[in-house]
């Protein structure tokens, strides 16, 4: 076992020469030049870490598990989160830790006292420990993204899947994105409930958004449908694009449900159906204005 | 033949079948088809990628984007190690299936592609090969 005490007190007879040392190496691989972070923060955060370790080194041995390395630990992990959140790459954020590596060799190789035995010993035991640090650093990077990407995998969820009132008994809901098997059902459950809650006739699906229909797409749409009319609501698909209606034929998915080119037409349509129009207050005034409605006789 | 490009992606969930047709759509731009051609191929890509995944236990899909004297297409293959069809004829025909799905798939593909074939014995995996021409 080797004592690594000895280094904690190199690092802190050695600690302005290290430090230097230290960031100089990181702003050589560009830790600042992003601008994420200041120069003052750098050091700020490089001279607290560089203590932490220190009081690790002194009472923990090599074993970076060991409670005398919690500070270190929570410090990085801190760190890590934040650089992650702020958008560092993995290797930026680890550069944080890898790059004290050479400062510390140089301090174990001026120290005269040390054997060459020892110098290496102890070489040895910082590269461990610091090997074990960094990964650390980088699990943590990893955890905090992975956090990023399921909250927003929910939000995502939860935003594309709404049911619109458009009218006294008519529904509608834009579908956005990809309809897999998980989304399919928070969106028959959301329109279901709807279709109770505002007792509607007609639903308008409305599928504008979503950028590829192959049949297991088909088939959930379908589901939604049957499932709608069980309901009582009868159901108008809109929003069908011409590559989409051609690739549809020749997949050969017939849906036996009435479709409308756009939401407005299956709007107008779903008015019609419940016994109501859209006309305008005052043909006549809108026409004195000067402004001729397109493609309508007056 | 000469191959412009080439990509490919591993299919182990219905994650992967979504990055299968994100895939698909980038060669298809690459290729240069036409927004109808391009939807033909993506969604194709997508029964297929979903048929390997369902009934292959997932696969490899190998895109490429080809160029022959005054064309260009993509091609796209697919290629499981699962239990293989024991009857290819009848799995292209529309509405069979051993599934839960429609039955359209694997002969939607096939209409959806300029070129189309297909090599599978049971025990022996699945082999799919579709083209699109601009």
């Amino acid at each position: 076992m080797v004592d690594v005490g000895t280094i904690a007190e190199l690092v802190a007879s050695g600690e302005a020469a290290i430090l230097s040392e230290w960031i100089d190496l990181q702003k050589k691989v560009g830790t600042l030049q992003t601008g994420r972070i200041t120069e003052n923060e750098l050091v700020a955060q490089s001279r607290e870490f560089l203590h932490r370790l220190r009081d690790g080194l002194a009472r923990g041995g090599s074993d970076s598990s060991d409670a005398a390395y919690g500070p270190a630990r929570q410090m990085l992990a801190d760190l890590s989160r934040s650089r992650a959140l702020q958008g560092f790459s993995p290797t930026e954020t680890a550069t944080f830790i890898f790059s004290l590596k050479q400062p510390l060799f140089n301090v174990l190789n001026r120290n005269a006292a040390l054997s060459p035995v020892q110098a290496a010993d102890l070489t040895w035991a910082v590269t461990l420990l610091l090997d074990e640090l960094g990964l650390f650093t980088l699990e943590i990077f990893q955890k905090s993204r992975e956090e990023v990407i399921v909250r927003q995998q929910r939000e995502i969820a939860e935003l594309s899947t709404p049911v619109v009132k458009l009218w006294d008994g008519i529904l509608a809901l834009p579908l956005i994105g990809t309809l897999d098997s998980q989304r399919t059902q928070v969106v028959m459950e959301n329109l279901l409930q709807t279709v109770v809650d505002v007792e509607a006739e007609i639903a308008i699906i409305d599928i504008t958004g979503v950028p590829t229909v192959d049949t297991l797409t088909a088939q959930h749409l379908l589901k939604t449908v049957a499932a709608a009319r069980l309901m009582g609501a009868d159901c108008i698909i809109s929003g069908i694009r011409p590559q989409i209606a051609q690739t549809m034929v020749h997949l050969g998915v017939e849906l036996n449900v009435v479709s409308k080119a756009t939401l407005a037409d299956a709007f107008a349509m779903a008015l019609e159906r419940t016994g109501r129009a859209v006309t305008k207050r005052k043909a006549a005034a809108a026409a004195a204005k000067g402004k001729p409605i397109a493609g309508k006789v007056e | 033949m000469p191959t412009l490009r080439t990509d490919r992606l591993e299919i182990r969930s219905s994650d992967d079948v979504v990055r299968v047709r994100q895939m698909a759509r980038a060669m298809a731009l690459e290729t240069g088809l036409g927004l109808v051609d391009q939807t033909k191929i993506i969604t194709a890509a997508s029964e297929l990628a979903r048929n390997m995944l369902d009934y292959g236990g997932g696969g490899l899909v190998l895109a490429e984007v080809l160029e022959q004297p005054g064309r260009r297409g993509l091609r796209l293959t697919f290629e499981d190690k699962g239990p293989g069809i024991a009857d290819v004829e009848a799995a292209l025909k529309d509405g069979f299936t051993t599934g839960k799905g429609m039955g359209l798939g694997l002969g939607g593909a096939k209409r959806l592609s300029n070129e189309f074939s297909i090599d599978s014995r049971p025990g022996a995996g699945t082999k799919v090969v579709i083209a699109r021409w601009k």
